[in-house]
Formats: structure tokens, sequence, C-alpha cells
């Protein structure tokens, strides 16, 4: 895919939709086109988190890995933004991530991403937004977790 | 050491001062002999009467009495000639050897210095002393005796001959020196003084570069430059300032000797003069006379001269004596000459009411008393002022108690040889040395205590290396051959074997083997030097390709083929299809070089580089347009550096009319950005399958039409020949990583390793990475790895005790534990004694000791230790 038509892929989702079209450009331009095969793990639970992955084409697997157990708690497809949590935290991966079929990515260097936020007040109201949708999806499955933990 | 510079001439080189006093003696009856002649050959050959003369028992004519007399005049002056050229390199070397001898003797004692006295002394000042300060010693000490006497000598000569022609004359030509004898020293006497302070300055001097070269990253990070400079001025200021003065009071000197010395002349000519009329003289007489005055002034100014070195040589001299002197020196028979047998030390180390105090008076150790097994695994806790530090450097006997005594083994410590430590322990702190050479010699420097073999020489070099002994013995050096075998492998179990094997150990164990592995890869290997190894290297790369077919591995290499476009590669790289070895080519200039531009004109390509350079141009200033100059984005993704922006603005707005409307330079400059475009890495989508053969053209037309000038400027890839100026991961690869595949870098690492073990060549490329030079102190490594490499050596070295005081400050909490875990797994019977950071540890060792102001507060067994306290708290 070429610079184009990613970042105009870019700015289809809420996170990088208030972002200036050249500035997604210029993200799409510094970061990496990368391929994985099925079942390939793109991260690992615990590790570093040094990057965050726009998925351009395919779909992945999101695994918490607990007790020596690996469950599957969620799938993402294509033009979905994982990992950038972990960048602002500065903390391990959250969870195992692998690809589900054959999966292309758009692998953003942490720093970079970092930088792009900072430097563009429209990224940053951005992931407020993305942000606090998932802390709302979060809590949503927390209520539904206590109320079947109950029955 | 020789408290003055005149005792240590006399000291050392008394017989060859004798020998060159012996030879001076002899050159002076010739040396008036040659004084006497011309008066000889004007009054009795020119001016003479009554010819034939009978000579010698010949008989000879005027002509031939005058030439005869002139022949032995010229045989006279090469003769004396010869005596100074014979006296002046002797002088030279015996003053050579006393240097090399004062250098040597004064490194010896840096080697027995107190630790202490390395923080009262800099790097630069002692660099300065052994080297620049010493150095005119040498030149004094050659001639400290023979100068004053041959001087002196050929002053009397010359005296006796005019005395002999006129006492009168002869007085007045002195008449003047004991009024120079007089002033001279008095004058002297301040220059020394001077000189002393010019010597004190410079070593300042010395000390303030050296902490600016060590110093030099704080320097810039606190813009420190201006302070740093000014700093070096003001001591610059005080050496013009004293230098200066010095000058202005030598030549005031030597105003004064020229003054007195041509009053002397005044004499000759006035009184002298009214001799020859009165008849008194001869005129012949007041010639030779006025000749010899002349011949007087050179040695008399010698003299003076000699008078004045000798005065700046005593005073240097004591300065480095005063240096050189500190309190608390090794005594040098426990460095030298080893026992032959040396014990091992076993048993305990005890130290009873040891006092150890730093260079203030403050205590360190205060009335410490502690016992710690030598063998077995111990751990030492403290804070980092509990004295912890002390208490081990006592062990390893680095330093000396002020007071209360050590024993080591039931030993006196203070007694034992430095070998019997050596031999007996290793050592590494967290400061541990890395030395420059390889990183083989660093691995195996604990074990060069004394040469084992000696080296075997042929012919001329038999005879250099006899020279060298033979000049080391005279001049008391070490006659040790630096180039023989100096590493003990008799120590290790089986020989050659043995070593190859305890060396991987350690390596293993330090975590080491992953970086020499690294380096090994990294390193270049020449083909006709080592065929065997290279052609293996060749199997790994056909093995590597074989490899790669494998689904799993597909497609994380694209490999280099002649055939085929390169999409993890350069268009540039592509049109090269090989590696520049020479400056004939410039990779960033290839749009402006003439034979690169008759290629592309050749493959019709001229235009698309234009077009596509415009767009790549226009791109760039899209995207970077709107960042500031200095963002990191500019040098780490952008064609364009920020300073040439608006430049290329520029052109992209005169385009618009038209590219032939841009001048030339202007088109280079577009011309250029497309040979930096990579398909697979950049998303641009300006070279499709159609350019993609293009280009494959101009590779083409490029390595066939290469003039003779460039042929040895680059050297094309070949799947069949190893690549000298590649290194041997690259040999391997023969080509690019893929880059959009995940994690192929790590993949490609792991598929090279594991390819290298099954060919067997993971020796062969340890050895490589071994003789990685290390660089000054070991700056080509990190911080981490010197730090693996010390006690990779430590454990190479093999020695019955093992003492570790911090030795992995640098390594993250996790790889300081591993390497902790394997070093006391493979300790078997020896003795491990390791300062901890960490009390969590302990729970490792066997037994342990704890520290805290000074003195020992806990120690014992851990298991006892930890179960006393456990039920301390339950109470």
């Amino acid at each position: 895919m070429n610079l184009e038509k990613t970042a105009r892929r870019l700015k289809s989702i809420p996170l990088f939709a208030n972002m200036e079209p050249s500035k997604l450009k210029l993200l799409a331009f510094a970061s990496d086109q990368l391929t994985f095969e099925d079942g390939e793990e793109v991260c690992h639970m615990g590790d570093p988190a040094d990057s965050a992955y726009f998925i351009e084409d395919g779909a992945v697997d999101v695994i918490i890995e607990q007790d020596g157990k690996s469950i599957r708690v969620n799938e993402l497809g294509a033009n979905t933004v994982f990992g950038a949590m972990g960048l602002f935290l500065n903390s391990g991966r959250s969870a195992t991530i692998t690809a589900k079929g054959r999966l292309t990515v758009m692998k953003i260097d942490g720093d970079i991403f970092l930088k792009m936020v900072t430097e563009n007040p429209g990224a940053a109201l951005g992931i407020m937004q993305s942000l606090s949708e998932k802390i709302a999806t979060t809590s949503a499955q927390i209520a539904r977790g206590a109320f079947s933990g109950k029955s | 050491m020789e408290s003055s510079i005149f005792k240590f001439i006399w000291r050392y080189s008394r017989k060859e001062q004798l020998i060159l006093l012996f030879v001076t003696l002899l050159s002076f009856p010739l040396l008036y002999f040659s004084l006497d002649l011309p008066k000889t050959i004007i009054n009795e050959a020119i001016g003479g009467k009554d010819f034939p003369k009978v000579y010698f028992g010949i008989e000879l004519g005027q002509i031939e009495f005058l030439l005869t007399l002139c022949g032995m005049f010229l045989l006279l002056v090469l003769v004396n000639g010869g005596f100074k050229l014979w006296i002046n390199i002797y002088r030279g070397s015996m003053g050579e050897r006393m240097l090399r001898r004062l250098r040597y003797i004064l490194f010896g004692r840096i080697l027995r210095f107190p630790m202490s006295q390395f923080a009262k002394i800099s790097q630069g000042e002692i660099i300065s002393m052994i080297s620049a300060e010493v150095e005119p010693l040498g030149g004094y000490i050659g001639e400290a005796i023979s100068l004053p006497i041959f001087q002196g000598g050929t002053l009397l000569t010359i005296l006796a001959f005019i005395m002999i022609q006129d006492p009168f004359l002869g007085i007045a030509a002195i008449a003047l020196y004991p009024v120079q004898m007089y002033l001279i020293p008095k004058l002297q006497k301040k220059v020394n003084l001077l000189g002393k302070q010019r010597v004190q300055t410079a070593r300042r001097l010395s000390e303030r570069i050296s902490e600016s070269v060590s110093g030099i990253q704080d320097v810039h990070t606190n813009d420190t430059s201006a302070f740093e400079l000014a700093n070096i001025s003001d001591w610059l200021g005080q050496i013009f300032d004293i230098r200066y003065e010095i000058y202005r009071r030598k030549f005031f000197i030597k105003f004064l000797n020229n003054f007195i010395a041509q009053l002397t002349p005044f004499f000759f000519y006035s009184l002298g003069g009214v001799l020859v009329i009165k008849g008194n003289l001869s005129f012949g007489s007041l010639v030779a006379v006025i000749a010899a005055y002349k011949d007087l002034a050179d040695p008399w100014k010698e003299l003076l001269k000699n008078y004045q070195t000798a005065m700046d040589a005593k005073i240097k001299y004591e300065q480095l004596v005063e240096q050189f002197h500190p309190e608390g020196m090794l005594d040098e028979d426990l460095q030298r000459d080893p026992p032959a047998e040396l014990p091992v030390l076993e048993g305990e180390f005890e130290a009873s009411n040891v006092v150890v105090e730093d260079d203030t008076g403050f205590k360190l150790l205060d009335g410490l008393s502690a016992r710690l097994p030598l063998r077995g695994t111990t751990a030492v806790l403290g804070a980092v002022d509990s004295g912890r530090d002390e208490l081990i450097r006592l062990l390893v006997r680095l330093i000396f108690p002020q007071s209360g005594k050590i024993r080591l083994g039931g030993m006196d410590a203070g007694s034992l040889h430095e070998a019997v430590i050596g031999r007996n322990m290793s050592y590494v702190d967290h400061s541990a040395y890395v030395f420059g050479g390889s990183i083989r010699d660093n691995l195996y420097y604990g074990m060069k205590h004394r040469p084992v073999a000696e080296r075997e020489y042929e012919d001329e070099e038999a005879a250099r290396r006899r020279h060298f002994i033979a000049e080391a013995r005279g001049s008391g050096n070490s006659s040790h051959d630096i180039h023989a075998e100096w590493v003990d492998f008799s120590r290790f179990d089986q020989g050659a074997g043995g070593i190859k094997q305890q060396t991987l150990q350690a390596l293993e164990i330090t975590g080491l083997d992953e970086d020499i592995h690294e380096f090994g890869l990294k390193a270049h290997l020449d083909p006709v030097a080592n065929p065997e190894m290279t052609g293996r290297i060749m199997e790994a790369r056909k093995l590597l390709k074989t490899r790669l077919l494998e689904p799993e591995m597909a497609a994380l290499v694209e490999p280099f083929d002649k055939e085929r476009f390169n999409d993890n590669m350069t268009v540039g790289e592509n049109i090269l299809m090989g590696r520049l070895v020479s400056d004939a080519f410039d990779f960033d200039q290839l749009s402006t070089d003439p034979y690169m531009l008759s290629i592309l004109e050749r493959s019709s390509m001229n235009n698309w580089f234009l077009e596509t350079g415009l767009k790549v141009a226009e791109t760039m200033v899209e995207l970077f347009k709107d960042l500031p100059p200095g963002h990191e984005f500019f040098a780490r993704f952008s064609f364009i550096d920020a300073a040439e922006l608006p430049e290329y603005q520029l052109i992209i707005r005169k385009a618009a009319a038209g590219l032939e409307t841009l001048d030339a330079e202007e088109q280079a400059r577009l011309r250029g950005l497309p040979f930096l475009l990579s398909p697979a890495r950049h998303r641009l989508d300006f070279v499709d399958d159609e350019i993609r053969q293009k280009i494959l053209i101009c590779r083409r037309n490029f390595a066939g039409h290469l003039p003779e000038n460039l042929e040895n400027a680059i050297e094309f890839y070949d799947e069949n020949t190893y690549s000298a100026t590649a290194s041997v991961r690259d040999n391997i690869l023969f080509g690019k990583i893929a880059h959009g595949r995940a994690k192929a870098r790590r993949k490609v690492g792991r598929l090279i390793r594991d390819i290298v073990e099954k060919l067997e060549l993971t020796g062969t490329i340890m050895d490589l990475g071994m003789d990685m030079a290390v660089g000054v102190a070991g700056g080509r490594l990190s911080a981490a790895q010197r730090q693996k490499l010390c006690l990779a050596r430590a454990l190479i070295k093999n020695a019955p005790i093992l003492v570790l005081n911090n030795p992995l400050s640098a390594h993250a909490p996790v790889s300081q534990e591993k390497i902790m875990r394997a070093i006391i797994a493979h300790n078997e019977d020896r003795g491990l004694i390791w300062v901890l950071n960490r009390d969590e540890d302990a729970g490792f060792f066997e037994n342990m000791i704890v520290m805290k102001h000074g003195r020992v507060t806990r120690a014992g067994k851990v298991a006892e230790i930890t179960s006393q306290n456990a039920k301390g708290t339950k109470k």
C-alpha cells in the first residue's frame, strides 16, 4: 500500500482522525510495513513495549497468559491500532498478539509515535477519545463479568 | 634511588666515564701538537732559511719541508676529529643507556607505588616526568664528567701553549676568568630556582591537559570549553612568565660572558702589539697566540654552559626523586625474582586490630578484626562507606594497614611475594581495566607472569635479539622478550585443548561468548592468507541459501543476483551491484559522476531520474516542510537536509515551467534523489516493474563499460567469490535482510549461528572475534562488555581464590544474578569472595560477613545467620 492510501486509512480511524493528512503521510513514511505469517507472534505479553501497530491487512488474536494458560480474549481486524497503551504507561505488553492469517501491519516506533502525539494537538485529542472509548468498553466488560460471576 | 644525579652517574656509569676520561686525556698531546705545528710552518717552513734541512734523517728542501709539515697538519686534523667523533658517539650512547636506565627505574617504582599515591599524582604528571622531564638528563649524563674534563683539558692545553709562548699573554688571556667564576654562579642561582618552578608548572599543565581529555564528555555537556581554555591559558601564562624570566637572566649571563671574552683580545692587540714592535715577541708567536685564544674561547664557553646544564640537571633529578619516593612503597624484593616454590594460600584471611586511614587521617577501618575463609563461597555485605572495599583491598593486598596484622593462610601478608598473591588470587572490581590490544590479549593477561618459553630467532633477528639483551642488561633493564610466549599453558589441564575448553567455559559463564561470536561475524578475513577458512565460509553461504528455501525462512533475505532487481537495496546500490572499495567513487555523489551520467544516458534513464527526482523532492517537501530545522526526523528519514529544503522548494517551483528550464546543478540535485530509493523500505510507488528492468540495463551497462581507472574502485558481488572487503557475516549472507519481514534480523541471526555451528565454524568465528582490537582502555567495547571481559580474564586465570568486588555494576540485576549463579555453580573447591550490592543475593553463598563503620558486625554461615534473624523477627 502506498503512502497516500495508508494516510487515508489512518485518517479514517478515530485515533488519527484529527491529524493533518501530511502528518499522517509522514507517520506512514517513518514507519515500517511488516508482514507476519499465520500464527506468528507480533509481540509477547510482558515484553517491553517499544512500538505501536496499525493493522493494514488481516487480523490478530489478543491473548492473555494466566497461570500458564493462554486465553484468547479478543480479535482485532484491519484499521485498528494496538500496543499504544504500553507506550504511554512505559510498561510491558499487556497481552500477546498473534497473526490470524497473513497479516500486514504498520509498525510505528515508540519514540516516533510519542513525538507525533506530543507535537500534534490533533493527535492528542484522538488519543484521548480512543482511550476513553477503551475505558468505557473495559468497564462494560467488567460489569458484564461481574454479573456473569454472580450467576 | 640515588639522592643526587652525580651519585647516580657514579654508581651506574663509573666504568664508562673512566674509559671516556682516559681517551679524552689521550687526545690532549695530539691537540697540543696540532696547535704547535702552525707556528713551525710559519716560522720554520715559510719564514725559515738554510735549506735543505735534515729532518728525521731525511734531507728536505723548503717546499718539500713545507708540504711535509702541511701533510702532518692535515693528518693531525683527521686524528683529532676522529677522537672527537669517537668521544661524542661514546658519550651519546652512554647517556642514552643511562636515560633508559633512569626511565626504567622510575617506571619500576610506579609499579611499586602505594595505591594512595595515584590519588595524589595524576597520569599526566607521571607521563610528563618519565617522558619529557628526564630526556635532557640523558644528554647531560653523557657529558657529565668527560665534557668538563675534555673542555677543561683543552683549555689548559691551549693555555699551556700560550704560557710557553709568553707567560704574560697567558695571564692576560685568563685574567678575567675569576670575575666570571665569581659572577656566573651567583646569577645562575636565580635561574636554577626559576627552572625548578618551570618544571613544577609544566607538570601542572600536563595534569590539566590530561584532566580535560579524560573529562571531555563533561566539558561538552556542561559547555565549559571556555572555562577549560581559560584554565589552560592561565597555566600557559605562568609558564610564559617563568620562561621569559629565565630567558632574560640567561641572556644577561650570556651578554656578560661575551663582553668579558671580548675584553681579552683587547689585551692581545694592545699589549701583544707593543711586544712585537719592541721585538720582545715574534710576529708568528702573536699570530699563533691570537689563533690559540680563539680556540680558548670555545672550551671556556662550553665549560660555562656545562656548568649551567649541570645545575639544571641537578634540580630536575632532585625533583624527580622527590616524586618517586612516596611513603609506603612496596619492597622491591616482593616483586623481583619470585621464589621457585610458591605456597598455596589456604585456610583463612585474618585481620587483627587493623587500622586503615585515608590521606586525611580518617579511619576507614578502625581496629578491624576479621576472619574470612579462603575456600568456599563468602558474601561480603555492607554499605559503600562501611569499609568493605578496604577489607577486600587488604585481602588482595592492594593496600597495607597503618597498624595491625594481616595474615593470609597463616603467613604474614606484608612479607608475601607479589607472585604468591598474583597466582593464588584473581581479583576483579567494577573499575577493572581493559588493556589495549585484542580481546585475546586481555583474556590471557592474568597469566603473563614470566615468559614460559624463549622464542627462537634466526640470522638477523637472532643478532637483533642478542643486541637487545646486551643493551638491556647494560642499562639495567629487563631482558625478557616481550614477543616470547608468556601465557603459561601448562597450567591448563590438557595443554592447548584444555585452554580452549577453559576459555570457552569462562566466556559462556560471563555471557561474553555471544559478544565475541558477534565480533567474529563482523570481522574481515583475507582470503589469500586464509584460503581454508574462507572456503568454509563459502560453504556456509551455500548452506544458508538452501536453508532460506525452507517455507518459514522464505523471503527473509533477498540474495544478490546479477539478473534480478533487489527490492531491499536502493536504486543506486542496484546499479552498482557491488561494494565500493576506493575513493574513486563516492556513493553520495553518484548523480554527478561523469561515468554514472554516461551510463544513465546510454540506458535512456536520464529523464526518469530527473522526473522521479522531482517527484521525490515534492514528497519530501510535503512531508517535512512543517518540521523545525533541527527535528530528528530529518536525519532519520528525509532524503533532503533541513538546510537544503528551501532550495529544493525553489527548484520545484522553477520546474513547473518544465524540467529543461533547470540549470545543470539543479538537475543534478534532482537526479541524485532516486538513487536513494529503496522499494521495500519506502512506500513510494516510483519504481515499477518496467523501471526495475531498465535499472537492470543500467547495471549491465555500468559493469560492462567500466573504464580502466575505475576497475579497482568497485568489487562486484559474485556468488562464487569470497569478498575480502566484506565482513564474515556479509559473506555468509550474500544478500540483504528483507525489510518488511517481521523479526527478519533476529531470525537470520539465529540461522547463521545454526549454520556456523553445523559446519563446525564456531571455533573459527570465536577466534576471529577474540582477535578484535578493543581500542584504548577497551573503548570499542561497552561498559558491560568490558566488565564481562575482566571477569572472564579472572576465571581463565583459574586461581584458587576468586575475589570479586561488585564486578558487574554495569549490568542489569537479572544479568548480574545469572552470571553470579553460573560462577557459583562452577566454583568447585575454590574460594569465592564476593562483595555484594544487594543483600538478598547473600542467599547464594555459604558464608557471609557484614561490615559497618569500618568494623565487622556479623560473620558466619549464611544459613545460621538467616535462621537467627528469623528467630529474632519472630520474637
